[in-house]
This record gives structure tokens, C-alpha cells and sequence, in this order.
């Protein structure tokens, strides 16, 4: 008896506990709409929601309605993040190994890069891109050419725009050379196996994710024309660059800060990474008769990717969470178009913050789901 | 083969490879300084992109011919070891110095040599450097706010207090000592809310009542980093024990609490609190708007140092539990007296980069009206007598967070250095 009270009232204390809490704030939350007039619903997301956004990914004008507009602030939340971790793990994979460098400066200037830019919080950073560093640009008029076709303007970033013809057959073709490499590994591993014959498969990789989208250029009627930027005077002292496309500052300083932020972050976890795989193990490889190019290959990366790519894929969503922060210098994302401008608008902000908040949780559940599988995985190989 | 053998030095010719070697190497320094301080090129004779990588070539023959293995001076073997292993580490020695110094001569001259801080309008910056004058007209705004300036010593009196409150703990009584804990987590968040409303609110003992609109700058910013983080860690400790429990109702709603604030931005937990929180309040019920934030940062931050407080309860060995059941220890017995007073030792590293990062996260506050430092900046660099100085302001306001959260960070190493030895 005893043991069921112990077992059974705590449990029930805490469930009687969450439902007054909730209970108590519905009920609030009902008296207080029932005084305002307000009525509690999504009908609004078909709604026209007549405001602009500055930079969008699909076609948005204000005759679309909020539902297109909770998409294209998503997809600028996708877009900043997708740029901002390739950028984060190239420079982070370069800091983290150039820790692990022999050569005292190098060592100490990457140590260096992670205590400073890691230790200056993030909203700063953007700022002072934003705000102090991207407002010290030239002018259109006066900007100098980056690689002879890309300008770097205090108004944007411009670059040229690649204008296809039948793209879907290249795409095809990209397709199909990922699926024929996947096969051919497929089989070497399998002839490597069972008859312990090697083929170059990288080489043959190579190959064919060049061969085949050149195929389709030759002969599936592909072509690809760059649609360069132009100066136009807009007015006597007003230049903007027409054609190509536009990356504006507040993408611009986006992506430098996040991937700068996050680049100390990930360098963290590269170096844990490689440290944690015992000089043992590089021995015991050499000491089999391997060069130092395959004991990387096949012995070193296996186990510090194990090490590596969890932490890395948390930094990965934390950086997607981060992105919300383009809110501060009005980048149009998902926070600043929904939970600012759709919610001054319709008034609707228990609807509008759940739905922003849900959506922030979708992703990060998602990538936590699949992150748990791969661990499992890897955790079977281990003996 | 002989030619190779020319620019292979060892232990025979080591005079004389070390000593053109050294001197190439000084020679591509002074070009490189020279070029950097004083704008003069000294290889104008050579064509235009020669010029500049003369000094790197040059660098990089003088380091090649010091790399001598084992040539027994101490000097040469400790340059060759550290800086000059191979012909690419030479390269990235060599661009490295170059970069750092090309970098120093506009630092500086921005930073110190033009700049300006004398004086107390923008008319004072004459000088094409940084304008300090700035960041000194404007000192007390980004340090205290909107707090009328005679009143600023309640602000500093309440921090020092506070502080002082808060090493009462290693002054206490051996026999006082096993209250420590309670201190920490119920009398001492008390009393330093009381200090810091009565002092920095006011309204009674004669004090002009100063509403929290007012409140701003850097006081803010550890205002609420303080409030949170003395919140966030019983509450963290709650959920992490509940996420460890056998109880199913308990251990998943712990899971939910902890998984539902991990998932979500923290700049959308502030407009919830701002926008959307208001509506769950009974009607006639008034929460002040920093009160509001605190909460949100509280209970957003509690789920992260859950999280670190169960890694610590993870990592005990199970004889530990074992250990203390068998004395006859019941549930709370044994987690206050056996687990965790080991646990958290462990964690408190961990627990050190929660609060790190939750005072890096303070800033994000300005989003929803509440003007810490970055909301000063962002006010004082709309000011019309001070417009184009958000530079000055953000690099100002960037050493003092780094200085803070460096600091932060090395304390939390020197705490894991010190007890992982212990273990």
C-alpha cells in the first residue's frame, strides 16, 4: 500500500499540477479574447496579407495571402542557414585543424580566431557587419569589380544570374550520375569483398558526375547563358546594377556573422574529433603496412567523423535557431515576416508565435531524430 | 643531384647556410615593414606582381636554408621545430607575420594614433580615426541607460551588495556550513531581489521610484544574466532529476519541458513573452515587462542546464545508487546527500558554459523594447548629433563582452582542470 501511494501520488500531483497550469491559462487566455473581440483561429492564413517582402526565394506580392508569406519567410530561413553552415564548416574544419598544427603560430592564431569570435555574442556581430562594417562599401557607381563580374556594393552584392535551357534534362542527368555512383561503390565494395580486387571507384566518381552533365549539354539541348549585372542611373545621383542577382547586405552580413560565430564552434568539435582517436590506433596502421595517405583514409577519419559529426550537427541546429536573429537588421526570415509583420497585422499572436515556435521545433525534432538513428548506427559497429 | 645538394644544408655548412639564411629572411621582414609603416617599396625595381611576392620568396629560400635537423645550436632547432618543419609550414609562417604586420599600421593609426577623445561634441573629431569622444560622452547611457545619472551610486551600491552577499558563503561558520546550500538557492536569490528592487527600483525608505523602462546599458545586461542564471539552475536540477525518473508521468513531462525549449529560438521565446504572454494573464493582472523576460530567459535556460546537470547524473557509477540504497536511504535522501553533491561537482564546467552562453544570449532582450547595451548603441547611433559612429560603438561594446565572457571561459577551464584531478 505504501508502495503505491509512493509510486502513484507524485504522478498524479504532477499531472494534476500541468492541467491547472494549463487550465488556468486557457481560461485566461479565453476571458481575455472574449474582451478584446478577438476570436482564436488559422482562417486568417488564407487571408490576403498585403505587405511586401524585400527579398524573397518564390513569387510573393501582397495579393498572396499569409500562408505564402509564412513560406517565403521559411525559405529565407532555410536559405541563410544552407549558406551559413557550408560556410561555417569549411572555415571551421580549416581552424580546427590548423589547431591541431605543428607550427606555433598557426596553432595560436587559430586558437586565437576561436576565443575571439566565440566569445562576442552573436547579435553583435551582426551588428557591427550590418551596421559599421557593410556601410563602409563603395557606392554602386563607384564599386570595383570582384573576379571582373561581381560587384560588392553598399546596396548588395551583385552577381551574374545563370539563365538555362532545359535545365530539368541537366538535373536528370546530375541524378542519374549520383544513382550510377552509388551503384558502382556499391560493387566495388562488393568485388573487394569477395575477390579482393580494388578499382579506382573516386577516379571513375569523378568521371561521371563530369561526363554525364556534359553529355546533356552536347546533346539534350542544354544551354547555360550568365546574364551579367549593368550599372543603370536611376536619377541624377542614383545608381543601382540591373540584371544578375542581388544578395542584399542584410544576407551579406548574415552569413558572415553566423558562419564566423559557428566556424569556432564547429573548429571545437573537429579538433575534439581528431584528438579523441588514439595515437594507437595510427600506429597500429602504419605498423600494418599502410601510407600515411590510406591510414588517414581509412583509419583516422572513420573514428573522428564518429566523434566529429554529432556535436556538429547540434552546432548545425543551433545555427538554423540562431538565424532568427536576422529579425534585429531586418532580413525578411521566418521571425521578422510572421511573428512581426503577419502578427502586427492580423493581431493573432497566440496563433502566430505557436505556429513560428512549432515550426522552429519541427526542424529541430527532425534532425534530432535522424541524429539519434545515425548514432545508433554507428553505435552497432562498435564491438 | 648537385643542385639539390646546393640548397640542402647540414651539420658542415651550417655557419654559413644559418647565416645568409637568417639574413634573407630579416631582409623580406624589413621589405614587408618597411612597405607597411613607412609606404616606401623597396623592390620598385622589380615589375608589378613580382614586387609582391618578393618577400615571401625571399622568405622562404632564408627559411629553407636554416632548416638544418639536429644542428645542435638550441635557438635554430626551436625556430625549426615550432615554425619551420617543412616548405608549407614556412609559407604559412611567413604569410602569417606578413599579415599581422600589414594589419598593424591602420589598426593602430585608427585605433590610437588618429583618433580622437577629447572634447564633448562631435565637432572634437577631427582626427580620420576612431571618434572616442563618442563612447566618452556616452559612457554612462550604455552603462546605466535611461537611469537619471544622480541616481546612479544605487545601481552600484546594489552590484557591490550583491557581490558581497554572494561570498558570504566562504566566510560562514564550519557549523553554519551545511546550510550553504539552502542559502544559495532560496535566502540568497531573496534577498538580492529585495536589494535590487528597493535600492534600484526605490518608491520607499525616501528613494524616487525609477520604473524598469528606464533601466538600460551593461547594469541591465547582468541585471538580468544574474536573475536568470540564480533561477535557471534549481529550476534545471528539477527536470533533470525528473528526466532520470522511473515515474513515466514525471520522466515524460520533464522530456517534453526539456526537448519543447531546446527546440526553439530564444528570440522567439521573447516575443512570446511579449506579445503573446500578456493574453494568459487573469485580466486585471499587471507583470512588468523585465519581469516577463526573466521568466522566459529563466525557463529557457533551465532546459539547456538540465540537460548538463543529467549528463553529470549519467556519468556516476551506478554503485553510487547502489551504495545508498543499501544504507537505507530513501529517493530524496540519497540525491541531496550521495549524488548530487558529486554530480554537480562534475558538472560545473558544464554549467559554466551554460551561463556563458546565457549572457551572450542577454543582448537578444532588445527585440523586444528592453535597451541593455546593444539597444543603447542601436539608440545612440540614431541620434542626430551623433550620427556614423556605430563602428566606435559596436568594436566598444564587442571588448567589453569579450572581455566578460573570456573571462568566464577561463575560469570555467581553470574549474574542469581542477577537477578532473581530483577524480
Amino acid at each position: 500500500m505504501n508502495n503505491i501511494i509512493k509510486k502513484f501520488l507524485p504522478q498524479i500531483l504532477a499531472i494534476l499540477f500541468v492541467v491547472l497550469i494549463f487550465g488556468f491559462l486557457t481560461i485566461n487566455a479565453q476571458t481575455n479574447m472574449d474582451n478584446r473581440g478577438i476570436d482564436f483561429g488559422f482562417g486568417f492564413l488564407s487571408q490576403e496579407s498585403s505587405f511586401d517582402v524585400q527579398f524573397s526565394l518564390i513569387e510573393y506580392s501582397g495579393s498572396d495571402s499569409y500562408a505564402r508569406a509564412f513560406l517565403v519567410g521559411l525559405l529565407n530561413t532555410l536559405l541563410v542557414s544552407f549558406i551559413s553552415i557550408i560556410f561555417c564548416t569549411i572555415l571551421g574544419v580549416i581552424i580546427g585543424v590548423a589547431r591541431l598544427s605543428s607550427n606555433y603560430l598557426i596553432k595560436n592564431s587559430a586558437a586565437w580566431y576561436v576565443e575571439f569570435f566565440r566569445n562576442i555574442p552573436l547579435l553583435l556581430q551582426i551588428f557591427f557587419w550590418y551596421y559599421a562594417a557593410l556601410r563602409a562599401l563603395p557606392l554602386p557607381e563607384k564599386a570595383n569589380a570582384w573576379f571582373g563580374v561581381t560587384y560588392m556594393t553598399v546596396k548588395g552584392y551583385y552577381i551574374p544570374a545563370m539563365v538555362w535551357e532545359n535545365l530539368n534534362v541537366f538535373l536528370y542527368c546530375g541524378l542519374a550520375a549520383i544513382i550510377s555512383i552509388i551503384v558502382l561503390r556499391k560493387y566495388a565494395n562488393n568485388l573487394r569483398d569477395t575477390q579482393g580486387k580494388q578499382i579506382p571507384v573516386l577516379l571513375y566518381s569523378i568521371a561521371l558526375l563530369i561526363i554525364l552533365p556534359l553529355l546533356s549539354f552536347l546533346f539534350g539541348g542544354v544551354s547555360l547563358e550568365f546574364e551579367l549585372p549593368q550599372l543603370k542611373k536611376l536619377s541624377k545621383i542614383s545608381y543601382i546594377y540591373e540584371g544578375g542577382i542581388s544578395l542584399p547586405p542584410e544576407l551579406i552580413a548574415l552569413v558572415l556573422a553566423l558562419s564566423l560565430y559557428t566556424s569556432t564552434f564547429v573548429a571545437e568539435c573537429v579538433r575534439a574529433g581528431i584528438e579523441g582517436v588514439s595515437k594507437g590506433q595510427k600506429e597500429a596502421a602504419a605498423s600494418v603496412g599502410l601510407t600515411p595517405n590510406q591510414v588517414l583514409k581509412l583509419v583516422i577519419m572513420p573514428q573522428a567523423l564518429r566523434i566529429i559529426i554529432p556535436p556538429t550537427t547540434n552546432q548545425y541546429l543551433n545555427l538554423t535557431k540562431n538565424s532568427s536573429l536576422a529579425a534585429a537588421i531586418a532580413y525578411p526570415d521566418l521571425v521578422l515576416v510572421f511573428a512581426g509583420t503577419a502578427l502586427m497585422q492580423t493581431g493573432k499572436a497566440i496563433e502566430i508565435v505557436s505556429i513560428t515556435m512549432l515550426t522552429y521545433l519541427t526542424i529541430s525534432l527532425t534532425i534530432a531524430a535522424i541524429m539519434n538513428w545515425y548514432n545508433k548506427k554507428i553505435e552497432i559497429k562498435e564491438k | 643531384m648537385q643542385t639539390i645538394n646546393f640548397l640542402k644544408p647540414n651539420r658542415d655548412n651550417i655557419k654559413n647556410y644559418s647565416i645568409i639564411g637568417s639574413f634573407l629572411v630579416l631582409i623580406s621582414l624589413i621589405d614587408v615593414i618597411s612597405n607597411a609603416f613607412l609606404k616606401t617599396n623597396l623592390t620598385f625595381f622589380l615589375p608589378g606582381s613580382l614586387s609582391s611576392f618578393f618577400p615571401l620568396i625571399l622568405g622562404l629560400i632564408g627559411l629553407n636554408m636554416i632548416r638544418i635537423d639536429y644542428s645542435g645550436n638550441k635557438t635554430l632547432d626551436k625556430i625549426n621545430k615550432n615554425i619551420n618543419t617543412n616548405n608549407f609550414n614556412a609559407v604559412l609562417t611567413l604569410l602569417i607575420l606578413f599579415s599581422i604586420i600589414k594589419a598593424l599600421p591602420p589598426s593602430l593609426s585608427w585605433m590610437i594614433l588618429d583618433a580622437n577623445i577629447s572634447g564633448d561634441s562631435k565637432d572634437a573629431c577631427t582626427g580620420t580615426g576612431a571618434c572616442w569622444t563618442y563612447i566618452k560622452v556616452w559612457f554612462r547611457r550604455f552603462m546605466y541607460g535611461m537611469y537619471p545619472n544622480e541616481f546612479h551610486w544605487r545601481i552600484n551600491t546594489a552590484f557591490i551588495l550583491v557581490i558581497a552577499l554572494g561570498f558570504v558563503g566562504y566566510f560562514m561558520k564550519e557549523n553554519l556550513k551545511k546550510y550553504l546550500a539552502l542559502y544559495y538557492v532560496i535566502i540568497y536569490p531573496v534577498i538580492a531581489y529585495l536589494v535590487i528592487y528597493y535600492l534600484i527600483s526605490g518608491g520607499s525608505f525616501g528613494l524616487q521610484w525609477v520604473e524598469t523602462g528606464a533601466w538600460g546599458g551593461l547594469s541591465l545586461t547582468f541585471i538580468v544574466s544574474f536573475f536568470c542564471l540564480i533561477f535557471c539552475f534549481p529550476l534545471g536540477m528539477i527536470f533533470a532529476l525528473g528526466r532520470r525518473s522511473n515515474l513515466p508521468v514525471i520522466k515524460y513531462i520533464s522530456i517534453c519541458y526539456i526537448e519543447f525549449w531546446r527546440g526553439v529560438p530564444l528570440i522567439t521565446v521573447l516575443f512570446m513573452s511579449s506579445v503573446m504572454f500578456p493574453m494568459f494573464l487573469p485580466e486585471d493582472f499587471f507583470m512588468d515587462k523585465l519581469v516577463r523576460v526573466i521568466i522566459a530567459i529563466t525557463l529557457f535556460e533551465a532546459a539547456y542546464c538540465a540537460e548538463v546537470i543529467r549528463g553529470g547524473l549519467q556519468s556516476l557509477p551506478r554503485g553510487q545508487y547502489d551504495a545508498a540504497k543499501s544504507l537505507g536511504m530513501g529517493y530524496w535522501k540519497m540525491h541531496i546527500f550521495v549524488i548530487l553533491p558529486q554530480a554537480l561537482k562534475l558538472v560545473i564546467p558544464g554549467i559554466a558554459n551554460t551561463f556563458l552562453a546565457l549572457v551572450k544570449d542577454t543582448p537578444l532582450i532588445f527585440v523586444v523594447g528592453l535597451a541593455e547595451l546593444a539597444g543603447m548603441l542601436a539608440l545612440a547611433k540614431t541620434n542626430p548629433k551623433w550620427l556614423g559612429f556605430a563602428m566606435e560603438g559596436y568594436i566598444f561594446a564587442s571588448i567589453i563582452f569579450w572581455i566578460i565572457c573570456y573571462a568566464m571561459s577561463k575560469y570555467s577551464y581553470n574549474l574542469e582542470a581542477k577537477y578532473k584531478t581530483e577524480r
